[in-house]
């Protein structure tokens, strides 16, 4: 089926989300929707699939000029989704996940859970998309998860099927998976529309690319042999150096050692499994692996915000296992969780006042526990201009930053105090370019000041532009160790679990 | 500078009023010029959430009146006489509310002033306890906690306040501040075990405090039937009378009941609005309110802060109930708390759980009360309606959207209440 | 390309916790300990299983006291020792720790019956009339948290329901037509809470416990205007008769407890059952969850997730409101003022316990009208134990229940929290 948007305007308060867009996906075409974080393409998705009302513009099905008041709109006429997160009830089967909305009943509207069985049954075998349908969601690992999601999409005959961000919480192989599937799909002669950020996926995978930039389309039928470099200035709009300058440095003594760490989860699982690693003075280490293998859990353990942890971990001279949060950031560890807006910001505080969350018991910032707001606001001030947070001043709320703006927030916070270790966990995730290149900068900065740093990151190529050394997880364990020199192909296959031997 | 902005798991409405958040700030700021604006809205929302409650209210009264009822039997061969009797039913009965709650006119005119002032008397007296509950009702709304255990912690602590005030012999004012200690650590010790519960094994707040109500309510059953606690020679549960040396005086006396113990109320207020605008510990308090994971993250000890705001919370309900176990009953009965406690959600809830709002919602509903059994006395419209005020009052308050609607206001702010986040922690 | 799914690796799984075979153990050498000993030893308990006419009679159980008591107590150790192998498989200690619960309520009665007459079947009968309010009113706060929206509005829902009951029937002159009427009044209460939670998104906590307020400022307010004024027009209602179920109401023990009641109870049976069925087996019940446990993904497929959020808190009101008919046309007929005393927050306790499944809550509610029964059968034959004890039971229990001991309670997934569209 053929599916026009002609002239697609969304705006949220003064922020034009989409601003006249207008692209066509044609069938039997894998249609790639090219741009960086928060250029607007999950806003057009979320439009064209009727979960928001566009200001203006219209959706145009095989011809015909539709409106989509709801999802079930969008489902009637055709068009299948799979989202960034997972439209799945977690306590259900895949069986009740899939029939969900478009349930067979029989009299008094009792389900007839075994076709939506023999339903999925049936598409996967056609697709060749093996999932069991009558395990519980929650119970599968996200890529099979993703599976649900498009077979979900299939069995409601969805001719068009948009995928946004696909890739985001898949290995490398998975996503080869993915892809394969993908263009199986096309060659039934589907409408795919596959939203992504990543460069390499789309020159592997697009018939054909549009690409948008700020609400805007900024270049049409850009052909998939479009070069990296070319299609990276398209999406961001000026030149992007996609090497980090990283000047080499002597690495000093280990500033936190590891030894067995384990953390378990309430079911008693462990989710991270005996592991063992060092961090040196100077050196960055990134911990690769797929979302979902225990890197979260890891770091929560080093910064004891994991009740359930054992094992021993030493911060220099001093070990650490068993203090609290507040012992282990007083010993000079930074800390920059992995989602900011969660766990970094308190969102309606001001900026200068998230600045002093973890030091507010702290002289100058207050003695014997009366505050001094004055010095706190002024030390609010100077940090946002150091750090170059885009805001009026230092008194608004956090929550009204750009999600890069947050970071840079949440770094000065960590960074302003004296470090022996900083601990990023997914420290660009969502961010626009402009805002990596700056929280790059940042991290390699601390690394030449002698800080031990970690990151935790499921960005390949972020890894390869910050690791000095690179720790693979897997199902909670080490998978190996290796040096950045270690090729694509091969730290793929780290994460997907073959171990170095 | 300002104070940190309301967090939003508090109640996300009071952003707009300043009483916690003396901060100056620069008058020609755009948050400054919001907050104003957002502010004058609330206003009138407030306002017309009580012209529509007291617009309910007056139908209720109306359409129960039994001479209203009567009229309608001929309601048409005479139909003035009900329009008559709907206004005579629904004037008197908010006119003796009102006085009952402000000022006795007749009695002004006699030149009675002792006379004339007691429903304000009564007002304050009412609201004394009200508004030290308020406060233990709000103390844990800032630390993102829905305290409906009041109630309980006033009865625990009435237990403590009367043992040191009828068991022990200690100079005059000494005694009163002891039993006043006494009650303060009793309620903190019933209202801690729920922080301590929530901070070691996450039990939501909302089930422990309504189960810990009853248990501390059959506990003072209890002791009340025991030797150490029972008045001798009485089989009825209650308590012996106070030494004179642990009661509040009176401030006026001559038939005014209005004690010492309202300034001990007040007195509460500012303490409390010092150390939640002041000190890290109300910083910390509103961190975890606002965000108790990035709380966590920063290093705080999310539980210790928890367990630190229902100690507070305990101590005012300690010292609410001393105020009719010291002040007007004198004596612990098992009726001691009344319904303070649930009340004091109401008025935590009117209040936007600030300090200052809650002394203004105190005063509100207690005068409320006062006047509502004058109101009972003198025409017999039940006292119920009071309560039924009372509740529509927050709902429209808790739903500005709905108010606006009713009254063709603009304005699309989607603010509401929000406190509680479902039983998971 | 492969065709098989991943295998995921089996994480490794640390020991099971030990803390629940260690309570049940300790709790039973310990309650065990102290009823034996404080059973006297020449006294002897005697339990009543007859209960009226029925066809075959069962004779009344003369023990001794302390062998009794010890007897039981062992069994409870037993049970105890049961969960510590079922532990170490991390199977359901659900069997064991009843069985632990009954043996150590046989052990205590056998104490505290000691030199008297004590009445199983009608102990059994009074719990399961006291437990029929808690158990409308858990089935309310199911079917309004399953799909979502948190219920502390079960009190007054019953409230209204006894009130308008009370007045219908007493109007009207017939109990049937009071018994239509409840629930409509807890629907009515259910619509308030349905329309501020889902249409203007109202903290649902506040909503229910303010909501509350209404009902008891209403019921009061009319109460004293017009039910005082003219009790035999307003507050006489009659009181609905019971129905003995030919040949089920001979069963011996059960058929007097469970089929010699009045309709209300037959209704409680139909409602339980209904609801457990069609919340797990119908398309109704699988959207009611899907709103309840991820409206996002509920929204996806083209679920109206307030719509039918909006609905479930009206239908769980009407059931609230038929649980509190019991209160005046089930058993004393007139309505008084405040008189469900707390039984909706018994019945809010008795979800969460049951873990917001429609069995559980029914098994917690029994549970619970037990205890408040066993506190009245003792006050009448004279208990060691001070009655306000007793009276704690259901509250305690609760709160062990939730701090964990009695396992891990999940809240279905988006209870409590709005869900706004962006």
């Amino acid at each position: 089926m053929q599916l026009q948007l002609r002239g697609i305007t969304k705006r949220f308060g003064d922020l034009v989300a989409n601003d006249d867009i207008s692209v066509t996906f044609e069938p039997g075409q894998i249609h790639a929707l090219l741009g960086e974080n928060g250029a607007g393409k999950s806003t057009l998705m979320n439009v064209l699939y009727g979960l928001l009302q566009p200001d203006a513009g219209q959706i145009v099905v095989d011809g015909e000029p539709l409106v989509f008041h709801s999802p079930a709109g969008a489902i009637a006429a055709g068009i299948g989704m799979v989202h960034q997160h997972f439209m799945l009830v977690p306590v259900f089967t895949v069986a009740e996940n899939v029939e969900l909305g478009a349930e067979s009943v029989g009299p008094f509207g009792f389900l007839k859970t075994a076709d939506a069985a023999r339903a999925v049954e049936r598409v996967s075998a056609e697709y060749r998309l093996a999932v069991d349908p009558n395990a519980v969601v929650e119970d599968l690992p996200v890529g099979i998860q993703q599976r649900v999601e498009i077979v979900k999409a299939l069995t409601r005959e969805a001719q068009c099927v948009i995928l946004d961000e696909p890739t985001a919480v898949l290995t490398p192989q998975e996503t080869d998976e993915l892809l394969s599937i993908v263009r199986g799909l096309r060659d039934a002669g589907k409408t795919i529309v596959l939203i992504t950020h990543k460069l390499r996926e789309v020159r592997e995978a697009a018939d054909v690319i549009t690409v948008i930039r700020r609400g805007r389309v900024v270049a049409e039928s850009v052909s998939p042999q479009t070069s990296e470099v070319e299609l990276a200035s398209l999406m961001v709009g000026r030149e992007v150096s996609l090497v980090v300058d990283k000047p080499s440095l002597e690495v000093g003594e280990p500033v936190l050692r590891v030894n067995q760490l384990s953390v378990y989860d309430t079911l008693d699982r462990a989710i991270v499994d005996d592991v063992s690693f060092d961090v040196r003075a100077g050196e960055v280490l990134c911990i690769a692996g797929v979302q979902g293998n225990g890197q979260s859990e890891l770091v929560e353990a080093l910064v004891g915000l994991h009740d359930r942890s054992e094992g021993r971990i030493d911060l220099g001279e001093k070990r650490i296992d068993g203090l609290s949060t507040k012992g282990i950031l007083d010993l000079g560890v930074g800390y920059v969780p992995e989602d900011r807006e969660h766990d970094g910001l308190v969102g309606s505080f001001s900026l200068a006042h998230n600045m002093v969350l973890d030091t507010i018991g702290e002289s100058p910032w207050s003695r014997r526990g009366v505050i001094n707001y004055g010095l706190i606001n002024e030390n609010g001030q100077n940090l946002i201009e150091q750090y170059d947070v885009r805001a009026t001043n230092a008194q608004v709320a956090a929550s009204t930053l750009s999600g890069g703006n947050k970071q840079k927030v949440v770094l000065a916070r960590e960074m302003s105090r004296s470090l022996r270790l900083l601990i990023a966990s997914q420290p660009t995730r969502g961010l626009d370019v402009g805002s990596i290149e700056f929280v790059h900068r940042q991290i390699i900065q601390a690394r030449q000041s002698g800080v031990g740093v970690i990151v935790v990151s499921t960005e390949l190529d972020e890894v390869y532009a910050l690791a000095d050394r690179i720790l693979v997880m897997y199902a909670g364990r080490i998978a190996g160790v290796v040096t950045p020199d270690v090729g694509r192909d091969d730290l793929g296959l780290l994460m997907a679990g073959a171990t170095t031997s | 500078m300002s104070e940190p902005s309301t967090p939003s798991t508090g109640l996300s409405g009071s952003k707009t009023e300043d009483t916690l958040h003396p901060g100056t700030e620069p008058p020609d700021s755009l948050t400054g010029e919001l907050r104003r604006r957002v502010l004058s809205i609330n206003l009138a929302v407030t306002l017309l959430a009580f012209v529509l409650a007291l617009a309910i209210g007056a139908v209720l009264i109306a359409a129960s009146a039994p001479s209203v009822i009567e009229s309608l039997g001929y309601f048409f061969a005479r139909p003035f006489d009900t329009f008559a009797a709907v206004f005579n039913s629904v004037y008197s009965a908010y006119s003796a509310l009102f006085q009952g709650a402000l000022l006795d006119v007749n009695e002004l005119r006699e030149g009675d002033v002792s006379a004339a002032f007691y429903p304000l008397s009564e007002t304050f007296t009412v609201s004394a306890p009200l508004i030290l509950a308020g406060l233990a009702v709000a103390i844990p709304f800032r630390a993102g906690l829905f305290n409906i255990g009041a109630q309980g912690q006033m009865a625990f602590a009435a237990i403590g306040g009367g043992l040191v005030g009828f068991g022990l012999s200690l100079p005059a004012g000494v005694h009163l501040l002891a039993s006043l200690a006494a009650a303060m650590v009793f309620g903190a010790l019933w209202a801690g075990l729920v922080g301590l519960l929530k901070a070691k094994t996450g039990a939501h707040e909302v089930i422990t405090t309504i189960m810990l109500n009853y248990i501390a309510i059959y506990l003072l059953g209890w002791v009340l039937n025991q030797d150490w606690f029972q008045r001798e020679g009485r089989n009825d549960p209650i308590s012996p009378i106070l030494n004179e040396s642990a009661t509040f005086p009176l401030i006026f006396g001559g038939g005014l009941r209005i004690h010492f113990g309202i300034l001990f109320s007040i007195g509460a207020v500012i303490v409390v609005w010092w150390m939640m605008t002041k000190t890290t510990t109300g910083f910390r308090i509103q961190t975890v309110g606002a965000n108790a994971a990035a709380a966590r993250t920063a290093g705080m000890n999310v539980g210790r802060i928890w367990i630190v705001a229902m100690l507070w919370a305990g101590a005012m309900a300690g010292l609410a109930v001393s105020m009719n176990v010291n002040g007007t009953d004198k004596v612990v009965t098992a009726g001691i708390v009344g319904n303070i406690g649930f009340d004091a959600i109401t008025v935590a809830l009117l209040g936007r759980g600030s300090p200052f709002g809650v002394l203004a919602a105190g005063l509100l509903i207690g005068g409320l009360r006062a006047g509502g059994l004058a109101m009972q006395a003198s025409t017999g419209t039940p006292i119920d309606i009071v309560l039924v005020l009372q509740a529509l009052i927050v709902l429209f308050i808790a739903a500005p959207a709905l108010v606006r609607a009713v009254f063709r206001l603009r304005g699309k702010t989607a603010d509401s209440l929000t406190i509680a986040k479902g039983w998971g922690s | 390309m492969t065709l098989t799914a991943p295998v995921v690796p089996q994480a490794r799984i640390a020991p099971p916790s030990l803390t629940r075979p260690i309570i049940m153990t300790a709790s039973a050498l310990v309650l065990g300990a102290i009823f034996i000993l404080l059973s006297p030893m020449d006294a002897e308990t005697t339990f009543i299983f007859n209960l009226g006419d029925t066809f075959i009679s069962i004779p009344d159980w003369i023990v001794p006291s302390r062998t009794a008591a010890t007897g039981f107590a062992i069994a409870a150790l037993v049970c105890a020792a049961i969960a510590w192998p079922i532990n170490a498989r991390r199977g359901s200690l659900f069997l064991p720790a009843f069985g632990l619960g009954v043996f150590l309520v046989m052990s205590f009665l056998a104490w505290v019956g000691a030199d008297s007459l004590l009445p199983i079947t009608g102990l059994l009968q009074g719990s399961l009339l006291l437990a029929v309010p808690l158990i409308f009113g858990a089935m309310a706060g199911v079917l309004s948290e399953r799909a979502g929206v948190i219920n502390i509005n079960i009190e007054g829902q019953l409230l209204v329901g006894a009130f308008l009951g009370a007045v219908v029937a007493s109007l009207l002159n017939n109990a049937y037509l009071g018994l239509v009427a409840a629930p409509v009044a807890g629907a009515l209460l259910g619509l308030l809470l349905a329309v501020f939670a889902t249409r203007y998104f109202v903290d649902q906590v506040v909503v229910g416990v303010v909501l509350n307020v209404l009902a008891v400022g209403l019921t009061g307010f009319l109460y004293s205007r017009f039910l005082t004024e003219d009790p035999d027009l307003w507050n006489n209602p009659e009181v609905l008769p019971t129905i003995a179920i030919p040949v089920l109401s001979d069963i011996p023990i059960l058929g007097p407890i469970l089929f010699d009641q009045n309709v209300i109870v037959y209704l409680m049976y139909v409602v339980v059952t209904v609801v457990q069925i069609a919340l797990f087996k119908t398309r109704w019940g699988l959207r009611l969850r899907s709103v309840g446990e991820y409206p996002e993904a509920a929204d996806s497929v083209g679920i109206e997730v307030n719509r039918t959020r909006f609905r479930a808190v009206i239908l769980a009101g009407a059931v609230a409101g038929l649980g509190g008919a019991f209160f005046t046309l089930g058993s004393v007929g007139a309505f008084g003022r405040e008189m469900t005393a707390g039984n909706g927050f018994i019945a809010l306790a008795a979800v969460i316990f049951g873990r917001w499944n429609p069995i559980g809550a029914l098994a917690a509610a029994l549970l619970f009208g037990f205890a408040d029964n066993l506190q009245n059968v003792l006050s009448i034959i004279g208990s060691p134990i001070p009655s306000q004890f007793l009276l704690m039971l259901p509250y305690v229990v609760t709160i062990l229940a939730v701090v964990g001991l009695v396992g891990r309670v999940r809240a279905p997934g988006a209870d409590g929290i709005p869900f706004r569209k962006s």
